[in-house]
């Protein structure tokens, strides 16, 4: 039943597409987008936004690629590292996709990166944060959309200090995405002249925090600065607010400590500043156009994930449209790539060196169940990529 | 370490040990007394927590929603029990490791279909919102010493009955020897549907009560489980003495070491096993 409204919204989005679009040129072979993604599982959600987004790009020029009609191969991830290799071997060399768009999870993409980097096929990840897909693991053939969790973290360190925290205590799990998001924060913090009192790590994925709460209440920072996803994000926000501490300590966190979650927190999370990459309130015309298509295909509000599968789609359609639909010279079509620069629902958005996003970093406070957009915490902010040699 | 600062970890413990007995506590039954190894205890304790979630919204109440949960997670267990585990019994444990693992995928499955993927929370029942203060910016809710008191009596109440009644001794005396009981008159089948049933209520009961402190999300019974075979080792297989003061245990040791030794925080649960069975191969109180 879903599917079927969906396909309807999206053939009105088709006509609208090829209106703007203008002429397509029919040809032979469809372009194969093998899609890498969770569908079942706990990150199934954030695997459908990002299709969701892709198709909608798609779909709104005219979908085709390059003149080229798309065909979609679509294969459940399951967020499994184990099964990555084995999972994109297959894509590759057995279904013959001409782009590899994946993963969600991290773990997942160290084991594609492996594939990609043997068999050279152009893979766009439009999630996974880890740092090394662009830094110390880049290679010519890999793009990434979405973000790294350095680049989320990094601006709220200058944030923090400018609103006048100088003692701050960090906690997130003990996992490489966690790491890797408060050392970003540390990094900028301590360079502006901030002090660290200490560096909270909870076993991964536990979410009984009462006794760190406890900890946090001892040591009085100006402000704790945390990252959280999921279930994890949601109890910690509102066992912050429920010990009491969120009277006395402002809460900072990384967008995905309340992205997704803002229903489950309620009335805990009001006043909690967060940076990210989107925020689906942020007041362009590019982003309430992207939000009004976006609802009227699906019927839900997008999120940071469809965006980032949006752009992923806007990236296949500009460089295929350079290259002519012609997929053959690959180099050709890396480059095509690596130029392109898009007018993004969530800002402007180029491609470092490294090929990952240069883009804006917003401040967002919640206020009345929203993530409303205080300010830029850092203009296109562009990442370190000094390990990467390509 | 102040004064003040120990205090609260202790109530922190305190209150940890005490939910953690309590979602033990149906493992006891069942692991413990019945002797069945229920791989799919975790995933009870998240259904009961998604039916409290549902009803709450549905009925407008907390109380209303526990009241009317508690009858389906006793279908819930008297279901399994019948149609699955009673034709087992007699067969190698291996076979109820498979049974209960595939009840993980059913039961999780079951969630994201009818529940979905996103995190949902209850709020803390309006009763019971209030807080105390602790130190100058600490404070402690209501809720929390409320679930104190609940799993302090319940852990009476099944003390007692196990201890002190006559179905007491006869589920005592099942799970010893089932063919001696049966051979008495007694209809084991029964008695052991009951168990199984209450083991499952009770399970699901501690995820409704944790519901409004915790988040409902799918897999959030997945890493309680092995928390709470190591508080039943620990106490002692089938003592619910033992449970009691091995969750008691449990909760001081993972509250103050992830404060004390941090490095050693998510280790500090299984050095205390190993410790104990060193010592007391059988656990505390068997």
């Amino acid at each position: 039943m879903k599917t079927t409204v969906k396909k309807t919204a999206l053939a009105s989005l088709i006509g609208a597409g090829l209106a703007i679009g203008g002429v397509v040129n029919a040809s032979d072979d469809p372009v194969k987008l093998g899609l890498m993604l969770p569908y079942t599982g706990t990150y199934a959600a954030l695997g459908e936004a990002i299709t969701n987004g892709l198709e909608l790009a798609i779909a709104r020029h005219g979908d085709q690629l390059g003149g080229r009609s798309v065909e979609y191969v679509k294969l459940d991830s399951e967020a499994n590292p184990s099964r990555a290799p084995q999972n994109m071997s297959r894509l590759v060399r057995g279904d013959n996709v001409d782009f590899v768009i994946g993963p969600v999870h991290s773990g997942v993409a160290m084991g594609m990166l492996r594939v990609a980097q043997q068999t050279g096929a152009i893979t766009i990840i439009p999630n996974a944060g880890l740092g090394a897909a662009t830094n110390e693991l880049c290679m010519p053939n890999v793009f990434r959309t979405s973000f790294s969790m350095w680049q989320d973290s990094y601006p709220m360190g200058k944030v923090a200090y400018d609103r006048g925290h100088r003692r701050v205590v960090t906690i997130t799990w003990d996992y490489a995405g966690g790491k890797e998001d408060i050392a970003g924060f540390e990094q900028a913090f301590t360079e502006e002249g901030g002090e660290i009192l200490q560096q909270i790590l909870v076993p991964f994925p536990s979410t009984e925090f009462q006794s760190y709460l406890a900890q946090i209440g001892s040591l009085r920072p100006d402000a704790v600065y945390t990252f959280f996803a999921g279930g994890g994000g949601v109890s910690f926000v509102r066992d912050y607010a429920a010990s009491g501490l969120k009277d006395s300590i402002q809460l900072l966190g990384s967008g995905f400590l309340t992205d997704g979650n803002l229903a489950a927190i309620g009335e805990a999370g009001e006043g909690v500043l967060t940076t990210l990459h989107y925020a689906e309130t942020l007041d362009t015309p590019q982003n309430r156009a992207f939000v009004e298509a976006y609802q009227a295909a699906y019927g839900d509000m997008p999120d940071t994930y469809a965006v980032q599968g949006y752009d992923t789609g806007m990236m296949l359609v500009q460089a295929m449209e350079a290259v002519g639909g012609d997929t053959s010279d690959q180099d050709r079509l890396i480059t095509a790539l690596s130029n392109i620069q898009l007018d993004s629902p969530r800002g402007p958005l180029a491609f470092s060196d490294s090929h990952h996003p240069i883009q804006n970093v917003y401040l967002r406070e919640i206020r009345n169940g929203r993530h409303e957009v205080v300010g830029i915490a850092h203009e296109n902010l562009e990442v370190p990529d000094e390990a990467c040699n390509m | 370490m102040d004064l003040a600062f120990f205090s609260v970890q202790l109530l922190n413990g305190l209150q940890y040990g005490l939910l953690l007995f309590l979602i033990a506590s149906g493992l006891t039954l069942i692991f413990g007394i019945m002797g069945i190894i229920n791989l799919a205890h975790g995933a009870m304790y998240m259904i009961g927590a998604y039916l409290v979630y549902d009803l709450t919204f549905r009925l407008g109440s907390f109380w209303l929603a526990i009241l009317a949960a508690i009858p389906v997670a006793i279908a819930l267990g008297l279901i399994i029990e019948r149609l699955f585990l009673d034709t087992l019994y007699k067969r190698d444990h291996l076979y109820q490791v498979l049974l209960t693992f595939g009840l993980i995928l059913v039961l999780n499955e079951a969630q994201r279909i009818i529940w979905g993927g996103d995190v949902h929370s209850v709020p803390v029942p309006e009763l019971f919102s209030g807080r105390i203060q602790l130190t100058d910016n600490l404070q402690y809710s209501h809720y929390r010493l409320f679930v104190m008191g609940v799993c302090l009596a319940l852990a009476g109440v099944i003390y007692w009955v196990i201890r002190h009644t006559r179905l007491g001794i006869i589920i005592r005396a099942g799970a010893v020897n089932r063919d001696m009981v049966e051979g008495l008159g007694i209809n084991v089948r029964t008695l052991f549907t009951l168990i199984f049933s209450v083991g499952v209520a009770l399970t699901a009961f501690a995820g409704m009560i944790a519901a409004p402190l915790t988040s409902i999300a799918p897999g959030m019974g997945d890493s309680i489980l092995i928390t709470c075979f190591v508080v039943v080792v620990i106490g002692g297989i089938g003592s619910i003495k033992g449970a009691f003061w091995g969750a008691i245990l449990i909760g001081m040791a993972e509250t103050f070491g992830s404060v004390l030794i941090p490095s050693l925080a998510s280790m500090v649960i299984y050095l205390i096993m190993a410790a104990v069975l060193l010592v007391k191969p059988r656990g505390l109180f068997a």
